[in-house]
């Protein structure tokens, strides 16, 4: 195993003359909840769509537990084990929560099951119908939404939303989880419960988690190390109290 | 009585021929979000392709022949004409649609000519039941129908592949980024539509044993309209409005007064379905939050 799951090495982009990011370089090591930050526009989604394969980068590369994945499509890269979700809620709105969360599953090969047996119903479908079942529930419990997984995933409040897109993003079984603003929108309460939630799934899945967010409060509480973004550019970086204290820092978010 | 039975099979079988196009457009629709107006001339293609191979006398092989070269037509014009204009806007893949669909046109009608070909790929006669004289063809075309749309809707609701197909209708990127391979499911899509389109080829020539390279255009712009009566998009939308087109034209066709305006009253349908329902019968609503 590699020492860092997550490195980017000068990543960048321009669309056009606009240097959305240059020279990114991020190292996150295993178990880690590192934070992105920045003020508005300074470029941390578009790193997410690098990382995730739905933008080509300009310059630079990254590599996901020492293995380069840069230039592979959108869904190898999920397949290689980066998962994500969305600034808005890109949720599979007309499907139940439960077949959300099912489809994420596809990419893994102990669920496979050919056409064939599929259309006739055969043994082999119910058993991999079944593991799939359980597995999801699996994942719902773990987000209190059990009770919600016969309903559309367009009927949920907004924080079950959020909640079945992390979901739906373990279910790919991920080795680095992204997560776009977690938890924006969402009261005190609900984000109090999110942050042991996210703990909980670093714990229990083993995971890594790179995530974007606005609020400080929620970021200095869980997070282990930071990134500051600043027009595309890398402000600070570091454990999180030294690079939120950064005067850069404070000035940039703060103007002056 | 007798008149009302047989109409109405010929209706329903009629209307299994729209429907299996329809659901080439409505499926094409649903996935790739574009209006695929040459998949009307892929029945043509079918039905040419049959014409071929009925020169060795096997109506099995003949068929078979079709659905094949259909398939990889069908998969073909997507990757040439489609794929490169992703993310372009509708506007543009939507002629380029229409060119192509001219371009096959086109193309038939230089290689084979413009004069009607005729081909006999099995006669099946006709039967009586219940005193009633009905063809055969007919009720093949129907028992056909009723596999392939059953075959279809376990397809989608069970297969993986299938699933995955309504994933990516619903969100395309979101399915790409949760390890769907959309390419992938793009090109299934465009081939089962076209493997349908072959087969509602070999039933026009059981109707009707005569080929000219204008043959997809007018049962390409029905099943367009069945599908968009039923909700386009929308699979069991597609069979609906297909089954519907069908049977109203036929009794259209039995009434003289009316019968010469079939093709208008079942144009009409559309536009007062369109006034009462936008969304067709069975499409989907598209609610703004505020």
């Amino acid at each position: 195993m590699a020492e860092f799951i997550l490195e980017t090495k000068n990543l960048g982009i321009s669309f056009g003359g606009l240097k959305a990011a240059q020279d990114v370089n991020i190292r996150i090591k295993k178990n880690q909840i590192y934070g992105l930050i920045g003020p508005n526009g300074a470029g941390k989604t578009t790193i997410f769509n690098l990382l995730t394969g739905v933008y080509k980068p300009t310059t630079g590369t990254f590599y996901l537990d020492g293995e380069e994945l840069c230039g592979l499509g959108q869904e190898k890269i999920n397949h290689k084990g980066i998962a994500r979700t969305f600034q808005n809620i890109r949720l599979f709105n007309n499907m139940t929560v439960i077949r959300n969360v099912m489809v994420a599953l596809h990419n893994q090969p102990e669920y496979k099951c050919s056409a064939l047996q599929s259309i006739f119903r055969l043994p082999r479908h119910f058993k991999t119908e079944k593991a799939m079942q359980e597995k999801a529930k699996e994942l719902l419990r773990i987000f209190d939404l059990e009770e919600e997984q016969g309903n559309l995933a367009c009927n949920l409040p907004y924080g079950k939303q959020r909640k079945l897109e992390i979901a739906r993003a373990l279910a790919t079984n991920p080795k680095l989880l992204l997560l776009d603003e977690p938890a924006a929108g969402m009261n005190p309460h609900e984000t109090e419960d999110l942050v042991k939630t996210i703990l909980f799934i670093r714990d229990h899945f083993d995971m890594t988690i790179l995530l974007i967010e606005h609020d400080m409060k929620f970021v200095a509480g869980l997070c282990d190390q930071l990134t500051v973004l600043n027009f595309g550019t890398v402000l600070a970086e570091g454990d999180t109290k030294t690079a939120l204290n950064d005067p850069e820092v404070i000035k940039a978010y703060i103007g002056g | 009585m007798e008149l009302i039975l047989s109409t109405l099979i010929n209706g329903l079988s009629l209307g299994g021929i729209y429907a299996m196009i329809a659901l080439g457009y409505t499926m094409v629709y649903g996935i790739a979000k574009m209006l695929n107006f040459a998949h009307g001339d892929i029945i043509m293609v079918g039905g040419y392709v049959i014409y071929v191979f009925m020169s060795f006398h096997n109506p099995l092989l003949a068929i078979l022949m079709a659905v094949i070269c259909c398939v990889i037509l069908g998969i073909v014009i997507e990757k040439v004409a489609y794929k490169p204009l992703r993310g372009a806007s509708p506007l543009a893949v939507l002629i380029t649609a229409i060119g192509v669909s001219y371009l096959l046109q086109s193309l038939a009608q230089i290689i084979f000519g413009s004069a009607n070909k005729m081909v006999t790929v099995y006669e099946f006669g006709a039967i009586k039941l219940w005193g009633v004289t009905i063809q055969v063809s007919a009720l093949v075309t129907l028992a056909v129908t009723v596999v392939v749309m059953t075959i279809l809707t376990l397809f989608i609701k069970y297969t993986r592949i299938g699933r995955a197909m309504v994933a990516v209708s619903e969100d395309k990127g979101a399915a790409q980024l949760m390890g769907i391979n959309v390419n992938k499911i793009i090109t299934i899509t465009f081939a089962i539509g076209s493997a349908l389109a072959a087969l509602a080829g070999l039933f026009y020539l059981l109707k009707a044993p005569s080929i000219s390279n204008t043959l997809g255009a007018m049962p390409g712009i029905k099943a367009f309209t069945a599908a968009v009566i039923g909700g386009i998009g929308s699979i069991p939308g597609a069979m609906l409005g297909g089954i519907l087109l069908g049977v109203v034209e036929c009794i259209s066709y039995k009434i003289t007064a009316i019968a010469p305006y079939t093709d208008a009253i079942e144009f009409s349908i559309l536009i007062i379905i369109l006034l009462v329902k936008p969304t067709g019968f069975l499409g989907k609503v598209r609610r703004e939050k505020v």
